[in-house]
């Protein structure tokens, strides 16, 4: 690579057209980078200066405020809703990751075979992931909705129920169809992206070991499991930052309620920062997510580098 | 893969199988359903004896006309469409350079830059969406596409980045400085060599640039405000309730016409979707 570079420096020094400027490496990447740098520090990196700024201020919509120090965050402190909030968004990432890795699992095991019709249904299981959100949940709200719910005719049809059964009208029932629609809308991507995984192993390590007399579970354990480790935590790393953060489902599903029990961060933020217009405040609430996803973000580079050096 | 007497392959594989699909298409189905179904039919409780969940016996295209005749909605499936399609080209553009300055160039903290790409791929919209609002209220493009088109670059650029580093790390160094030797500058065997066999790349990053974009929600709710400048998501969701009042049938008519590019694109593409979801989980 030095050989390319080295024409490349002498030139530099001459006058020379700006097109053999190119010819150095360190010229030709500034150049490719900087579309991309504009763009992420004008949009990412001076919002998130922005957002710090506004979090310690006390502005209003149309009132730019002034600085407040910390008192934004000393207000969320004695916040119930608050607290509901941050407690709502653990949970509901823990539940639903946990239940997209094991059915996306499964799935992807189910997948992982022979069968007439195998790419069909590939196609098929991805829509979940694939149609937008909020048009998807649209459905499900629907299908919960108290009065008209196919669910709920159903079980009444099984004779699980006598009742109706109000879905999002309830706090504990509204948090739980919120997760079910996200483990259904999670568990394609889960199960797709592990299937890739599974077809990298080579399937003579499965069958030598069937020959040593290892048992199904036995195979998945000591051999399957390990191997598709790598694989599994970038795919989780992406989930829990995507639901840690989610905003559209909960949006659509219930907007928070019934009675703030259902908020996450997102919603909480938007709740606060736009539907009453403390843009401090609301900013302050978004913010108190970032040292979360920052300490999930290292691990996960930790974790990358590990792997990359093994 | 080694298995069992018949039985055995329906309890394990089969029924299991037929399972998961079930419940993961049944919303769309019922999405269908509902869109062609006449309120009289519509609005029939759970619990009363002529309830049919499944079926409709008089099909009406009567949402269908209430969406097109009495809301934006064309207007909103116009906006989405342009907006995702330009977002998406400025990603790829980005993402192409970025990703191949950052795969085959050597410069001083292409490591660290690497790094920081990576990380701002991981910062959620809903992190940065209030003062991005203020931001974009700023430079005067509140309530215009635009407001769009240059804010979801942020997280189609990092992803396009990742995959085409992987695309262009994977092609032997060779082919370039063969072409260098043939006396192409430095620039033009990046153009003419290198970028034409990432082509497949290329493709699977804008699907999914396109999908995500087109599935954007949050800074679109909050970054747009008049009724026709709408994407076909948030004009859904504040033009098709009024207060507590939801108009279902024309709602899961719209849903399932806002789903409709997507799943075109998709269609055409999987073999490139899957492929560059799984390029982008490798790392």
């Amino acid at each position: 690579m030095t050989v390319t570079a080295v024409p490349g420096t002498a030139a530099a020094r001459r006058p020379v057209p700006r097109l053999r400027k190119l010819e150095d490496e360190r010229w030709l990447a500034l150049v490719l980078l900087a579309p991309t740098a504009i763009l992420l520090g004008l949009f990412i990196a001076y919002p998130f200066v922005e957002g710090v700024l506004l979090a310690l201020s006390d502005a209003r919509v149309g009132d730019p405020g002034h600085f407040v120090g910390l008192a934004n965050f000393a207000k969320l402190w004695n916040d119930n809703i608050f607290w509901t909030a941050v407690w709502n968004t653990f949970w509901y990432t823990g539940v639903t990751t946990v239940f997209k890795l094991g059915l996306g699992l499964w799935l992807a095991m189910l997948l992982n075979r022979h069968f007439r019709g195998k790419a069909l249904v590939r196609a098929f299981i991805l829509l979940p992931f694939i149609i937008p959100t909020v048009l998807s949940t649209f459905a499900w709200k629907w299908m919960f909705d108290p009065t008209f719910s196919v669910i709920n005719w159903t079980l009444h049809q099984l004779d699980f129920i006598t009742q109706r059964i109000n879905w999002l009208g309830d706090p504990n029932l509204a948090m739980a169809s919120i997760i079910v629609v996200n483990i259904w809308r999670g568990v394609p991507f889960f199960a797709i992206s592990l299937l890739a995984g599974l077809q990298t192993i080579s399937p003579e390590l499965n069958e030598a070991a069937a020959i040593d007399g290892a048992r199904p579970w036995a195979r998945f354990w000591l051999i399957t499991w390990p191997l598709l480790l790598p694989v599994t935590m970038v795919v989780m790393l992406f989930s829990v930052i995507q639901t840690f953060a989610d905003f559209q489902l909960v949006y659509v599903m219930t907007g928070g309620g019934p009675a703030n029990a259902t908020h996450l961060f997102a919603t909480y933020a938007y709740q606060i920062g736009i539907g009453t217009g403390l843009l401090s405040q609301g900013a302050a609430v978004s913010l108190a997510m970032f040292p979360f996803l920052f300490v999930i973000v290292v691990i996960q580079l930790l974790y990358i580098r590990r792997v990359e050096v093994r | 893969m080694i298995e069992g007497a018949l039985w055995r392959r329906w309890i394990f594989y089969n029924i299991p199988l037929i399972l998961f699909v079930f419940v993961l298409l049944f919303p769309f189905y019922w999405m269908i359903v509902t869109s062609f179904r006449p309120d009289g039919e519509l609005y029939r409780p759970w619990n009363a004896v002529n309830y049919m969940p499944f079926w409709t016996n008089h099909p009406t295209l009567e949402h269908f006309r209430y969406l097109f005749e009495e809301t934006d909605f064309g207007r909103w499936m116009v906006n989405t469409m342009f907006i995702a399609v330009t977002s998406t080209v400025i990603s790829l553009f980005c993402g192409v350079l970025a990703g191949y300055a950052l795969a085959r160039l050597n410069f001083p903290f292409a490591g660290s830059l690497g790094t920081m790409i990576f990380i701002t791929y991981l910062v959620p919209q809903t992190l940065l969406f209030i003062p991005l609002a203020e931001i974009i209220r700023n430079f005067h493009l509140g309530d215009t596409p635009w407001s769009l088109i240059l804010t979801y670059p942020t997280f189609l650029i990092p992803f396009c980045t990742w995959l085409m580093m992987g695309y262009f790390k994977a092609i032997p160094k060779e082919l370039e400085e063969c072409a260098r030797i043939d006396g192409a500058s430095r620039w033009k065997a990046m153009l003419y060599i290198i970028v034409p066999i990432a082509v497949p790349g290329i493709l699977s990053a804008g699907i999914i640039a396109f999908t995500l974009s087109w599935n954007e929600f949050i800074y679109a709710l909050v970054f747009l405000s008049s009724p026709e400048q709408k994407t076909v998501a948030v004009g859904v969701t504040s033009e098709l309730i009024r207060g507590d009042v939801f108009f279902w049938g024309s709602l899961m008519a719209g849903a399932l016409l806002g789903s409709v590019p997507v799943a075109i694109v998709y269609s055409f593409f999987v073999e490139h979707y899957v492929s560059g979801l799984t390029g982008s989980v490798k790392g």
